[in-house]
């Protein structure tokens, strides 16, 4: 008896583009995808339990384990929270040096972002490119508190060291290179026509579609819907910078493909720049920490706090029973919550498709699994 | 005239026959190792790195190093592999792009087998390639390798077509399959170049010159694809198939497919340069010839053939480090809706031309 079946194959959790430790469980008829089940938890370190036996400043290095590529932004997003739980203000060169890091790591993380989409459809250079200009603002990162990836830095209620001497001269240095870095990579990567091939009208994710997953961030925005809680719900000082918020527009196929995803986050680099020129610009002498008791202890309350990270809605969910500890911190992960998508994208499109939507969802690993 | 040397030093024809067909052999290895090094190194130079630097001057050594390095290594063979398939394939890829020398001429002294069938000899034993590659595939009992050799076996397949016919147009205009006939069709002016229309007298040669560009370009776009090269490397595409059909392999046997890789694309780039860039011919004459030196004309020529190989080697590295990646539908749209009706009618409007 002749028979066909369907094959299955494990993508992960180690293969090269699946960006970190995730496996998926790819149903095939051929090369075309009738089913994918992501399995996750890999990199689980149990980040909310550890947080319920730490005191408030000490779970800020956990938290930029999260979203590694993002920590600035992961730190800002919890100090954000418990400084609203413990209702104080910080100083407002605080607010302002946030805001510069927080855009600076923005940068990195598209960068990271666009330059791996580039490797996973096949465009090696553009990465390199781009991780030349990277290590630039690594390098800032590191002048400013010694490190490089993790640094916590951003603490409640102020900052663990001023702005370094000559900060803000290198920072214009590098915006002004950075921006012909951005023409280079559109030229060589955004308007190619293999690379609009392989993304345009691939992995097209409608808006109320992403509404209904809950999808937030670029990818979001890619689908049409303008949805930024740096404009919407304002936090730190967001409301002071003139900035746009790109949205897909569908330029080369339908809105809310690959393509739109990826050059969302070119765009928004691009703004990014803006809003780091703007508070360059401001920057206000002052302190850097507000005047805390040495032992942080919120009343008994309960606080959910949101920032846009560079993948989406970070939201911090704390609760505090009046001690040292929290009594419970959840954590809304902007890339867990993107993840979902992925099987519903991927269905009836080919292998090498589920690394372009993938690539275009931009995960890291270190936040769905927490 | 090599080999008539060989034959009369020897006083055998099958001896003569023997060296002359192992003698690429000895400018395939070194070739090979260094193209690997200047891909390294063109890639670096256009990423803004600086690539091998360690071993030797600006790191020319390290593809010694690495081939050292992959000799010593333990020749592992995955438990559920189909075992002599896996061990006969590697050697039978790098067969059939090695085997492709045996008629590529050098230059007008050397070429290692002056046989009249010569290019289509080369389409023929290019196809063992595919074979080895399917093998390879199917043998290591890895998903990841099959796929790899079931899309290069479809790639290869379906790209030899347009190459065949784009040779085809270059026979009519030639009349001969002999590949040193063809070269020496063109001659040492680099107007006479079948690019160009090659060496026809009159207005059919200005009529000739834009189909043979296209016939050209055809032709380089379909040798990408057969080497596996970037925008069509999809079947090693490293983002979705891992290593395609070599995951499995390590060490020498990995080595061998690696060798293989650059010594076919030096083949189709040497093919591509004798179909339609005069093969070894100087683009302006020879200095032997203007001095009397004539015994320095083969050299020459040698010259000539191998930097012409090299730049179609090195566009093919620039090509690599500069464009994404087809997926594979698009690719066989590529061949099929556009490749191959171009070259059909522009070999039937060439054929039409001669006929004239």
């Amino acid at each position: 008896m002749l028979k066909t079946e369907q094959m299955v194959l494990n993508m992960g959790p180690q293969h090269p583009s699946t960006h970190g430790v995730l496996r998926l469980e790819l149903e095939l008829e051929g090369e075309v995808i009738i089913n994918v089940k992501p399995h996750l938890g890999y990199l689980h370190r149990c980040f909310e339990k550890h947080c319920e036996a730490m005191t408030y400043p000490q779970i800020i290095p956990y938290v930029d384990r999260l979203d590694y590529l993002a920590s600035m932004n992961n730190e800002m997003g919890y100090a954000i929270a418990v400084e609203r739980l413990l209702d104080i203000k910080v100083p407002e060169r605080v607010e302002y040096i946030r805001i510069i890091m927080a855009e600076l790591q923005r940068i990195a993380s598209h960068m990271v972002a666009v330059g791996t989409y580039g490797i996973d459809i096949g465009a090696f250079t553009p990465f390199l490119y781009l991780f030349r200009d990277r290590e630039r603002i690594l390098t800032l990162f590191e002048k400013t508190c010694g490190a490089r990836l993790l640094y916590n830095y951003i603490w409640v209620g102020g900052l663990s060291h001023d702005l370094p001497i000559n900060f803000v001269n290198e920072t214009r240095d590098f915006l002004k290179d950075f921006k012909k870095t951005v023409i280079e990579v559109n030229n060589l990567l955004s308007y190619n026509k293999i690379f609009i091939e392989r993304t345009a009208n691939v992995g097209v994710l409608p808006v109320d579609s992403a509404i209904n997953y809950g999808i937030t961030g670029p990818n979001l925005r890619a689908s049409g819907l303008k949805w930024d809680i740096r404009r919407n719900d304002p936090y730190s000082i967001y409301d002071r910078f003139d900035f746009e918020i790109p949205v897909g527009e569908g330029k080369h196929g339908q809105v809310g493909d690959c393509w739109d995803r990826y050059f969302l986050r070119v765009q928004e680099m691009v703004q990014s720049i803006r809003i780091i020129e703007q508070a360059l610009d401001q920057l206000p002498e002052g302190e850097i920490t507000s005047a805390l008791p040495k032992r942080i202890k919120p009343v008994e309350g309960q606080i959910y706090s949101r920032v846009e990270n560079p993948k989406g809605e970070l939201g911090f969910f704390i609760v505090s029973k009046g001690q040292l500890q929290p009594f419970r911190v959840k954590v809304r992960p902007p890339s867990f919550i993107n993840l979902s998508v992925l099987g519903e994208l991927c269905k009836g499109h080919l292998i090498a498709d589920v690394v372009a939507i993938l690539g275009s969802i931009d995960i890291v690993l270190g936040e769905v699994d927490r | 005239m090599i080999y008539e040397f060989l034959a009369n030093l020897f006083g055998s024809d099958i001896i003569a026959s023997f060296i002359s067909g192992a003698l690429p052999f000895v400018f395939v290895v070194p070739f090979a190792l260094f193209a690997v090094w200047l891909e390294r190194k063109v890639s670096a130079h256009m990423q803004d790195r600086l690539g091998p630097m360690r071993v030797g001057y600006h790191g020319w050594l390290q593809t010694v190093a690495d081939i050292l390095k992959l000799i010593q290594k333990e020749d592992i063979t995955a438990t559920d592999t189909d075992k002599k398939l896996f061990n006969i394939a590697p050697v039978l890829v790098f067969m059939g792009s090695y085997a492709a020398f045996a008629a590529i001429p050098f230059s007008s002294a050397y070429i290692g087998s002056g046989i009249d069938l010569g290019i289509l000899y080369i389409v023929a034993v290019s196809g063992l390639v595919v074979a080895g590659i399917l093998m390879a595939g199917w043998a290591s009992n890895n998903k990841y390798s099959l796929y790899g050799a079931v899309r290069s076996a479809a790639q290869v397949v379906s790209y030899e077509i347009p190459t065949v016919i784009v040779i085809l147009t270059v026979v009519v205009v030639v009349g001969s399959l002999n590949l040193t006939k063809i070269t020496e069709f063109q001659t040492s002016r680099f107007w006479d170049w079948m690019i160009f229309g090659g060496s026809i007298a009159g207005i059919k040669k200005l009529i000739l010159l834009p189909f043979m560009v296209i016939g050209f370009i055809i032709i380089y776009i379909s040798s990408l694809a057969e080497t596996n090269r970037t925008p069509f490397d999809i079947p090693e595409a490293e983002s979705e198939l891992v290593g395609g059909y070599h995951t499995e392999y390590s060490g020498m046997k990995f080595a061998m497919f690696f060798l293989a890789e650059y010594a076919n694309m030096f083949a189709v780039s040497a093919i591509a340069a004798t179909l339609f860039l005069g093969g070894y011919h100087s683009p302006f004459g020879y200095f032997g010839n203007l001095t009397g030196m004539i015994w320095l004309v083969p050299i020459e020529q040698f010259f000539w053939f191998t930097a012409k190989g090299i730049f179609f080697v090195f566009v093919q590295m620039w090509l690599r480090w500069t464009l994404p990646r087809l997926r594979v539908d698009q690719l066989m749209t590529l061949c099929w809706k556009y490749l191959i009706p171009i070259a059909f009618v522009n070999f039937l409007i060439v054929a039409l031309i001669m006929v004239l």
